[in-house]
C-alpha cells in the first residue's frame, strides 16, 4: 500500500546502523538465533493466556476472550526524547483540566471567543449536571492517556486525548513483566526505567484526591461494569495491584450521604471511586434510567462532597475530536505558553469550506467520527476502496458536523519479529499521566500499539493491532 | 471483603470440588462396567442418581448407555455438574474474585480450564478415558496445592474452604443416600456377603477403597463402611471430617469479624448431633432418614452462610 522508505523507522532510520537508543538492543539481537526468538514469541503467547490477560470482543456470542498479540521487539525511547514528551504531556493535561473547570464554571474561553459556544453546550459529552460543581482537589482528570504518533526524529504529534476512562495500562505493566521473564539478560545490558510503580502511584494519586467528607480509611475502590466488559481483566488487575476492592454497581448503596460497599461485615464507606464505566451509566437517577451498572444517587453524593469520582463526570468532552482541533488555542489560553506537543492539522467538516476541501481530497485524508473511538467509524482514505469512499462521502454530506478529517500521517515504524526476521510496522504510543491535587506523575513508558499487517496504519486492537513493550532508557 | 467476593470464592471452590467428585464417579462407574457382564448398564443409573443429574440425563437421552452417560457427566454443557461445566463455572467465579486469589491459584484454575476444554473438546473414547480422568485428577491436585501453598489463612481462605467442605459433605451424603439400601443389615444377613461390586462403587466414589482396606485390614461389612464414611474423622471425605472443617472455618470467621451469626448456631447443632450418636443408633433409627436430615441441614447451612455474610444484595 505504501512505500516503506517514506517512513521514519525508529530502529534503522539512519540507514547505516541502528539509531542510538536502539544500538545496545540491536547488538544483542544480531547475536540471537531467529528460531529461539520465534520460540520465545510463542512462549509469550502462552504466558498471556495463562495469566488471563485477555479482552472480550463485543458482539461475539461465545464468551470469547481474545489475546492482543504481543511482539517481543521493544519500542525504545531515549531519556532525552522522553523528557520532552513528558513536558508536553504535563502541559496538555494541565490545560485540559483548566479547560474542564472553566467550561463547567465561568466559561471564559467561550466569552473570549476562542471556542464556539455550540461546541460546548450542544456537545453530547457536556454534562449540565456538572455546572458549578468543583471536584475534590480541583482534579477532573486523575488518569489521562495521551495518544502520540511520531513522523520523524523530532516530530511528535498528539493524535487523541483520552480523559474519559483511558484503558491499556495493564498491557504496559504485563508487557514489561513478560519481557523481564523472557529476556532477563537484556535488562542487565540495557538500563530501562521501571514502570512497576504505576499501581502504587495510581493509588497514592487517588487517595490524595479524597473528598471533604472523608472516612478515616481513605478507601479507594475500582468500579467495573462487570465480568463481561471487554476490559474486565484490566479492572481486576488494577484493583488487585492497588490492593483495593473491585466493585460493581450492585455492591454499592448510598447510606448517610456516603457511597458504601456491601462487605461480609456490613456496609463500609468508600471515599474515592475509580470508575471504569461511562458517564451515562454512572447514575440511573441522574442519567440513563435503564442503567444497571451504576449507583442510584451517586451524583447527589458527589455534588455534596461525599465521594471523589475519578475521572470526574463530564471529562469526556475533552476527548471530543472537534474540541481536539482547538487544543493549541486551549493550551495557550490556560497556560500562556505555546503547546509543546503539536496537534495534527484538523479540518472540521461542520465548516463548509473545510467540508468542501475534505470531499475533494478524500483519498488522501483520514476521516474520523467526532465521538468515535477504538478505530470504529473511521476512514483511512489512501487504504479505502472506491465503495468505502463513496459510502463515506454520503455520510459526510448527510452529517458533516459528525466528522473531522486529518492528513494521513506518515506514522513511524518499529520492527516486529516475523517468520523471516525483522520487518517494519507502524506504531503509536499511549503514555499514562496521573494527576493529583499537588502533582502530575507520568510513568516512564506506555502502551505501544502496533499495526501488525504490513502497511496498515490502524493500530487498534479491535482492528488487528498488537502491542509492544515500551522502554524509556535511563539517562 | 466484599460480600460478592466471599460468594465468588465459596462457589468457585464448590464447583472445583464438584468437578472432581463428578470425575471420580465416572471413574467408579467405568471400573465397575469393566468387571460386569456386557450390556448391563445399571451402574450408570446409580452414578447419574448419585450425581443428582439422572432427570437431566433423561431429558437429553431416551436410553441409558455407558458412552452417553460418560459423555453427559464429563462434557455436556446442559449438565451443570458435568466436569466441563463445573470447571467453567469455577473459572468464571475465579475471574470474579481475581483480586482475592493469588496469581498461582488463578493460573492453576485457568490452566485447568484450558487443558480440560481441549481434552474434552470431543467425546472421550473408552480407550482414552483413564488418561483423561487422570488429567482431571492431576489438575484438581494442582489447584488444591496452589491454594494451600500460596493463600493467606484469612477470611478469604475460610470462604473458599467452606465451599469445598459443604460441597464435599453434600456429595458424600448423597453417595450414601443412593446406596443406603446396600448397606442395610437385612440384605446382608449372616452368611450372605455384601455385593462386592456395590460396596466398591461406594468406596471408589469417595476415593476411599484403599484407605478403608487399610483401616479394616480387608474386613468388609456394611456397618463398617457406613461408619467409615459418616463418622471416621481420619477419612477426608467423611461427613464428620467435612463438618469439622466447616465448623473450624466458621469459628475462624467468628473470631476474625468478632461476630457470631445464625450459621454458627446451626453448625454447632450439627456437630453435636454427629458427636452424640453412633453408627448403631443411626442404623436403628434408619440410615436413610439420617442422611435425608443431614442433606437438609447442609443445604440450610449453605443458605444461611450466604445470608449471614451478605453474598447477595
Amino acid at each position: 500500500m505504501t512505500d516503506s522508505s517514506r517512513f521514519f523507522d525508529e530502529m534503522l532510520a539512519r540507514g547505516d546502523g541502528p539509531r542510538e537508543p536502539y544500538a545496545p538492543y540491536h547488538a544483542w539481537f544480531s547475536n540471537e538465533d531467529l528460531r529461539d526468538l520465534r520460540k520465545k514469541s510463542s512462549d509469550a503467547e502462552q504466558f498471556f493466556r495463562r495469566t488471563g490477560i485477555t479482552f472480550n470482543v463485543y458482539g461475539q456470542s461465545e464468551a470469547d476472550e481474545r489475546l492482543i498479540p504481543f511482539d517481543i521487539v521493544p519500542r525504545i525511547i531515549s531519556a532525552r526524547e522522553w523528557a520532552r514528551l513528558t513536558k508536553g504531556i504535563e502541559q496538555r493535561v494541565r490545560a485540559i483540566n483548566a479547560f474542564l473547570y472553566d467550561i463547567y464554571h465561568r466559561q471564559e474561553i467561550i466569552r473570549a471567543g476562542r471556542v464556539p459556544v455550540e461546541l460546548i453546550t450542544r456537545n453530547e459529552a457536556f454534562l449540565p449536571q456538572m455546572i458549578g460543581v468543583t471536584p475534590p482537589g480541583n482534579v477532573y482528570t486523575h488518569i489521562v492517556g495521551t495518544d502520540l504518533v511520531r513522523t520523524g526524529e523530532d516530530e511528535f504529534f498528539v493524535l487523541e486525548d483520552n480523559a474519559r476512562t483511558p484503558s491499556g495500562v495493564s498491557y504496559m505493566l504485563e508487557n514489561r513483566e513478560t519481557m523481564l521473564q523472557m529476556f532477563p539478560e537484556l535488562f542487565s545490558r540495557v538500563r530501562v526505567q521501571p514502570v512497576s510503580n504505576y499501581p502504587r502511584d495510581l493509588h497514592r494519586s487517588l487517595a490524595a484526591s479524597t473528598p471533604d467528607n472523608c472516612s478515616d480509611g481513605r478507601t479507594v475502590a475500582v468500579l467495573t461494569p462487570g465480568i463481561h466488559n471487554s476490559a474486565y481483566f484490566e479492572h481486576a488487575f488494577l484493583a488487585d495491584n492497588m490492593g483495593v476492592e473491585l466493585v460493581e454497581g450492585h455492591d454499592l448503596r448510598v447510606i448517610d450521604g456516603k457511597i458504601t460497599m456491601r462487605t461480609t461485615e456490613g456496609y463500609r464507606p468508600i471515599d474515592v471511586i475509580y470508575r471504569r464505566i461511562d458517564d451515562e451509566f454512572l447514575d440511573p437517577m441522574n442519567f440513563n434510567p435503564d442503567s444497571l451498572l451504576g449507583v442510584p444517587g451517586i451524583m447527589d453524593v458527589y455534588r455534596a462532597g461525599g465521594i471523589t469520582i475519578a475521572n470526574a463526570p463530564g471529562t469526556g468532552i475533552a476527548d471530543d475530536k472537534a474540541i481536539y482541533s482547538y487544543m493549541p488555542e486551549i493550551v495557550e489560553f490556560y497556560t500562556g505558553e505555546k503547546a509543546i506537543l503539536q496537534n495534527v492539522p484538523t479540518w472540521r467538516c461542520s465548516e463548509p469550506e473545510s467540508l468542501a476541501y475534505v470531499l475533494d481530497n478524500l483519498t488522501e485524508l483520514v476521516v474520523k467520527e467526532v465521538h468515535g473511538s477504538g478505530g470504529y467509524g473511521m476512514l483511512v482514505g489512501p487504504a479505502a476502496s472506491k465503495k468505502e469512499l463513496a459510502a463515506f462521502r454520503a455520510k459526510l454530506e448527510a452529517r458533516p458536523g459528525n466528522y473531522i478529517a486529518q492528513p494521513t500521517l506518515a506514522l513511524s515504524t518499529v520492527p516486529i519479529l516475523t517468520a523471516k526476521g525483522l520487518a517494519p510496522r507502524h506504531v503509536d504510543l499511549r503514555p499514562f499521566a496521573l494527576m493529583s491535587p499537588d502533582k502530575i506523575t507520568i510513568t516512564p513508558g506506555g502502551l505501544t500499539r502496533v499495526a501488525l499487517k504490513k502497511g496498515s496504519l490502524v493500530v487498534n486492537s479491535s482492528q488487528g493491532g498488537g502491542t509492544k513493550d515500551t522502554w524509556v532508557l535511563e539517562e | 471483603m466484599l460480600g460478592k467476593t466471599a460468594g465468588g470464592l465459596f462457589w468457585m471452590f464448590r464447583y472445583l470440588e464438584r468437578s472432581e467428585n463428578t470425575a471420580r464417579m465416572v471413574e467408579a462407574g467405568f471400573r465397575l462396567g469393566m468387571t460386569r457382564p456386557e450390556g448391563d448398564d445399571d451402574e450408570w443409573q446409580s452414578v447419574l442418581q448419585t450425581a443428582a443429574v439422572a432427570h437431566l440425563y433423561y431429558q437429553r437421552h431416551e436410553t441409558l448407555e455407558a458412552s452417553k452417560a460418560i459423555d453427559f457427566l464429563l462434557r455436556d454443557s446442559s449438565n451443570p455438574s458435568s466436569v466441563l461445566s463445573a470447571i467453567a463455572a469455577a473459572r468464571q467465579n475465579a475471574r470474579l474474585v481475581r483480586t482475592a486469589i493469588t496469581r498461582e491459584v488463578w493460573e492453576a484454575v485457568n490452566d485447568t480450564y484450558m487443558i480440560l476444554k481441549q481434552v474434552l473438546a470431543r467425546p472421550v473414547s473408552q480407550r482414552d478415558l483413564p488418561e483423561v480422568l487422570g488429567t482431571i485428577r492431576q489438575q484438581s491436585a494442582l489447584v488444591r496445592g496452589a491454594m494451600l501453598g500460596t493463600m493467606l489463612r484469612n477470611d478469604i481462605f475460610d470462604f473458599a474452604r467452606l465451599g469445598t467442605f459443604l460441597e464435599r459433605a453434600d456429595n458424600t451424603a448423597r453417595i450414601l443416600d443412593v446406596k443406603y439400601y446396600v448397606l442395610l443389615p437385612s440384605i446382608s444377613q449372616i452368611g450372605s456377603s455384601l455385593d462386592n461390586v456395590q460396596w466398591e462403587t461406594i468406596l471408589r466414589s469417595v476415593a476411599g477403597q484403599r484407605a478403608y482396606r487399610w483401616i479394616t485390614k480387608g474386613e468388609v461389612n456394611p456397618m463398617g463402611i457406613a461408619d467409615f464414611l459418616v463418622f471416621d474423622g481420619r477419612m477426608p471425605r467423611s461427613l464428620a471430617f467435612s463438618v469439622g472443617k466447616i465448623s473450624s472455618n466458621l469459628v475462624y470467621l467468628e473470631q476474625a469479624y468478632d461476630t457470631r451469626h445464625t450459621c454458627h448456631d446451626q453448625i454447632d447443632v450439627l456437630t453435636a448431633r454427629l458427636a452424640h450418636t453412633s453408627i448403631e443408633r443411626v442404623f436403628e433409627d434408619g440410615l436413610h432418614e439420617f442422611i435425608t436430615d443431614f442433606l437438609d441441614d447442609i443445604a440450610r447451612l449453605g443458605g444461611q452462610i450466604e445470608q449471614d455474610y451478605r453474598f447477595h444484595g
